[in-house]
């Protein structure tokens, strides 16, 4: 992968990484190999000519941009650039805002999300959101925090325990908070509480997650267990992260995205991205020009 | 571009979802998640299943929000219709041209005139004493009184709307009336003129607190205008800010009527059972809402001509409060838009 | 004009000038306080006269023919179960409704028309109620002279006010937790069952409990559905016969002995002390709301 992408447009994507057909469990493990996966990895969703609107004033203005597997993909730009709305719009959350529309498509898996039959709250399930602000339920204790997700379904959840021992590891929560299951959620810190909202939505075993400026409200340290967390999740999960935040993008991210006034502007692999950037526009942000 | 923070709508977009999910995992069977290559999707799992659930709840909550359009349908019919069966006997000129109303004796007669004239007195002078007291309180506390007083004082003066109206009426009949009949020359033991009183303590705070929310609301760019005038503050209060707030007070002042019109137990307590068309607030008269009262406590077998003018007085008694509820709301909302009087 | 001299003085405050506003000050003061003096001086006046009456064996006694032997058990009894029954049904409508109009209902010309409906309904006498439950609850839906129409025409009396504590308590949900709920997947009935109720649950209890300390003293849409002054045994079912406090105290404010008069004080002291418990359950509730500790 090189500066090929001097003269390109803006939104192909870098060699080597196109869709792939989707494949079976068996089929994919025996093909992937170390240097598959890093070399080819696989469209996890994809959107093509996305466009959304609150009421009449237009957010996205035709986005066409793939979300690798098991990648962290960062979207940056400045305020009010559509980045938490593209985001809100992988999981159809975006609708649920009253006036808002959707229009273009969104694919997981090859599958297109916005048809008419399709369920948004099944979709959810697959593809889970981190929110700015830590919201756990204050009326659960942290345990019924995690286990949320599948009780509000109406599900049964066969072994509560394991899940949510499970679930808080992967969030890094569980040595801080094994003893204190039972307190309620929202008396933690705000670097605990949005790793309980991780975990919560880990729980579900969600395939992809989607993380909106999850440690804008958090001070340092917690942002930094935070990073530590997402590097560790993404063995497991494909993750997007959007931020305004341009360093924490350069740290935590395979690819980057970077949206203004509702436009896709530059998609690239972080490192080219930042350091060699093929529109003036993304220049500009990145040194500090604007935004 | 934040999403605007209006409460989030459904989740899913066309209201319906999967209600019955217990026990039921979707997707294939998620035995060991932990680790290993992504489950294959199934294309079935985003498909929407129909979902009567949903619809069952919402269908519900509304027949609970459409009971109180049935409780308003419900007086209107059960007043018009008793009421239709009274007029069908007594024609509307002897109800309004009438003046005695004597359903139940011998020699009967069915004019309104002495009920409304009880209803009218005993609110006249309920207004008497609410309009100057409420109006000064609220001018106190909207303008000059410190923020720890009004902490203190407007619940206070919320206490005096909350007591039952049986112990006002007790109060009216056992301790005001027999120390007005010290001062008052020729006052009956039932009379207008205590409970009228009474009610007047009763309706205070209705008038003491919208009028304070509409003095209060007068911008304080008025305030600083007279002030920058070189007016005073005595002056800029009845010369520039009440007659801004002229349409919420006169809306507080309507409502207080209302509710003294349709006030029921002091006046069956303390002001009498004799319907008299006079203006006297000495002598026992009889309101409206206690002739109600009285028919109730009595025998009249139902489907009666007497049984049904309790209903006729009810319809009459409805169309008034209603009026001047409807005139309260539209002055109310002129001065929530900010027009001045 | 004065001389230059004196300009500073011209422009100092006067005494006479704050006089006619420490004056009204005063006045208006009087006039806020006055009302509650008198309040204040007519209860201890009911409770000096109703002293000798207030003992155990006025609350456990049935009316009697001679006042010093009358209680009010049943009617206490009555008020007990009157308000309970009431709430029973109160409560699930007025939720209800509340949930409909906050969470489901859309700007058309039915929700407004219920709207209107529920703020008119508001201002409407206490005493149409009654006649409403005398046709329909009383005749036409056979229920009788029973606590059952009692308690149904003093919840459709309450529906307003609950109604509109339980919209507020719906609103302090903050929508984050919405969202929340809605990312992890549940559909909207789930949300307001598992986030939304529990959490607004205190509130809207409060709503209702204030609704209660107004309803105990309601006395005329009860006569007028023909809850009876005269009891003198208890309530034994939904169906049967009833009286409550403030009928009873009205019943014995109407009889000229003096005697009873002194019953009537006494009652009347006791449906305050029941009113303040009421209200200071409401607000011991409300505090336990701000501090957020669930149970």
């Amino acid at each position: 992968m090189d500066s090929a992408l001097a003269t390109s447009s803006p939104t192909t994507l870098p060699p080597g990484c196109g869709p792939r057909p989707t494949a079976t469990a068996g089929e994919r493990s025996a093909a992937l190999t170390a240097d598959d996966a890093a070399a080819h990895p696989a469209e996890k969703m994809s959107t093509r000519d996305l466009r959304a609107w609150f009421d009449k004033t237009e957010a996205l203005k035709g986005i066409t941009l793939p979300i690798l597997e098991r990648r962290v993909t960062a979207i940056i730009g400045p305020s009010g650039c559509g980045k938490s709305t593209f985001v809100r719009c992988l999981n159809r959350m975006h609708e649920v805002v009253p006036g808002a529309r959707v229009a273009g498509s969104v694919l997981l898996d090859g599958q297109e999300i916005y048809a008419p039959n399709v369920n948004p709250v099944r979709l959810r399930r697959r593809v889970g959101m981190v929110f700015q602000k830590p919201n756990p339920f204050p009326t659960m204790s942290i345990r019924d925090n995690v286990l949320a997700g599948l009780r509000l379904g109406g599900e049964k959840v066969p072994d509560p325990a394991g899940l949510v021992e499970r679930a808080l590891r992967q969030a890094a929560l569980w040595d801080e908070v094994k003893d204190a299951l039972d307190r309620p959620g929202s008396g933690l810190s705000g670097g605990q509480q949005q790793r309980l909202c991780i975990a919560r939505a880990l729980a579900l075993e969600p395939e992809v997650l989607l993380m909106d400026e999850p440690c804008s409200a958090l001070d340092p340290t917690a942002t930094a267990r935070i990073e530590e967390l997402i590097h560790e999740l993404r063995e497991r999960y494909t993750i997007v992260i959007v931020t305004h935040n341009m360093q924490q993008a350069a740290r935590v991210a395979d690819y980057t995205a970077f949206f203004h006034l509702g436009e896709l502007v530059e998609y690239d692999r972080t490192d080219v991205l930042f350091t060699r950037p093929s529109r003036q526009r993304t220049e500009d942000y990145i040194t500090g020009r604007f935004g | 571009m934040t999403s605007p923070d209006r409460q989030p709508s459904d989740p899913g977009a066309d209201a319906t979802a999967d209600g019955e999910r217990a026990g039921r995992v979707p997707g294939p069977a998620r035995a060991s998640r932990s680790s290993g290559p992504p489950r294959s999707p199934d294309p079935s799992d985003l498909l929407r299943p129909r979902a009567r659930s949903e619809r069952f709840v919402r269908i519900f909550l509304l027949v609970c929000a459409l009971v109180s359009i049935v409780t308003t349908v419900g007086i209107v019919v059960v007043l018009v219709r008793e009421s239709a069966g009274f007029f069908a006997e007594v024609s509307l000129a002897d109800f309004f041209g009438d003046g005695q109303w004597t359903p139940l004796f011998d020699d009967k007669h069915f004019g309104i005139w002495p009920l409304l004239a009880g209803t009218l007195l005993t609110t006249l002078i309920a207004l008497l004493v609410a309009l100057p007291f409420g109006l000064l309180a609220a001018i106190y506390l909207a303008e000059f009184a410190p923020e720890r007083a009004r902490r203190v004082l407007k619940p206070a003066l919320e206490v005096l709307a909350g007591i039952p109206t049986v112990v006002y009426g007790y109060f009216a009949l056992l301790y005001v009336t027999p120390a007005l009949q010290r001062v008052v020359p020729g006052l009956a033991g039932f009379n207008a003129l205590g409970p009228g009183i009474v009610m007047g303590v009763m309706i205070l705070p209705v008038i003491a607190s919208l009028s304070e929310d509409a003095i209060y609301a007068v911008p304080a760019s008025l305030r600083e205008a007279s002030y920058a005038l070189g007016a005073g503050r005595l002056r800029t209060v009845f010369r520039v800010v009440i007659p801004s707030a002229f349409s919420g007070i006169g809306a507080s002042v309507i409502l207080g009527v209302s509710r003294a019109i349709g006030e029921t137990m002091i006046v069956a307590i303390a002001a009498g059972q004799q319907p008299r068309l006079t203006l006297d607030p000495r002598v026992p008269i009889e309101t409206m809402t206690a002739y109600i009262v009285q028919i109730s406590l009595g025998d009249t077998p139902a489907g009666t001509l007497e049984y049904r003018t309790i209903f006729a007085v009810g319809l009459c008694l409805f169309l008034v409060t209603l009026l001047l509820n409807i005139v309260a709301h539209r002055l109310r909302r002129r001065m929530l838009k900010g027009g001045l009087t | 004009m004065s001389a230059p001299s004196s300009r500073t003085h011209d422009l100092a405050i006067r005494r006479a000038e704050l006089a006619p506003q420490r004056a009204f000050q005063a006045i208006a003061i009087v006039a806020l306080v006055l009302p509650l003096l008198l309040l204040l001086f007519l209860f201890g006046r009911s409770l000096v006269d109703a002293w000798p009456r207030l003992n155990w064996d006025f609350i456990t006694s049935f009316p009697s023919r001679k006042p010093e032997l009358a209680g009010i058990l049943p009617a206490l009894v009555g008020t007990t179960y009157l308000m309970g029954l009431t709430a029973l049904i109160a409560i699930p409508v007025g939720l209800g409704a509340a949930l409909y109009l906050e969470e489901y209902a859309r700007p058309t010309r039915l929700t407004r028309l219920i709207e209107l409906n529920i703020n008119t309904l508001a201002g409407v006498p206490s005493i149409l109620y009654g006649l409403l439950g005398l046709e329909v609850f009383a005749r036409v839906l056979g229920m009788g002279r029973s606590l059952l129409a009692g308690a149904c025409t003093l919840a459709l009396l309450l529906l307003p006010m609950v109604i509109l504590a339980s919209r507020e308590a719906l609103r302090t949900v903050p929508p984050s937790l919405r969202e929340a709920a809605y990312a992890l997947g549940a559909d909207k009935w789930q949300t307001l069952r598992g986030v939304v109720l529990p959490m607004c649950l205190p509130g809207v209890l409060t709503g209702v409990i204030l609704s209660l300390a107004r309803a105990i003293g309601e006395t005329a849409p009860l006569i007028t559905i023909g809850a009876l002054t005269y009891v003198a045994f208890l309530p034994d079912s939904v169906h049967s016969g009833f009286t409550a406090l403030p009928i009873q105290i009205f019943n014995w404010v109407s009889r000229p002995q003096a005697g009873f008069h002194v019953n009537a004080a006494a009652g009347i002291i006791v449906l305050v002390v029941l009113m303040l418990l009421l209200n200071g359950a409401a607000i011991w509730l409300r505090a336990r709301l701000q501090r957020r500790v669930y149970w």
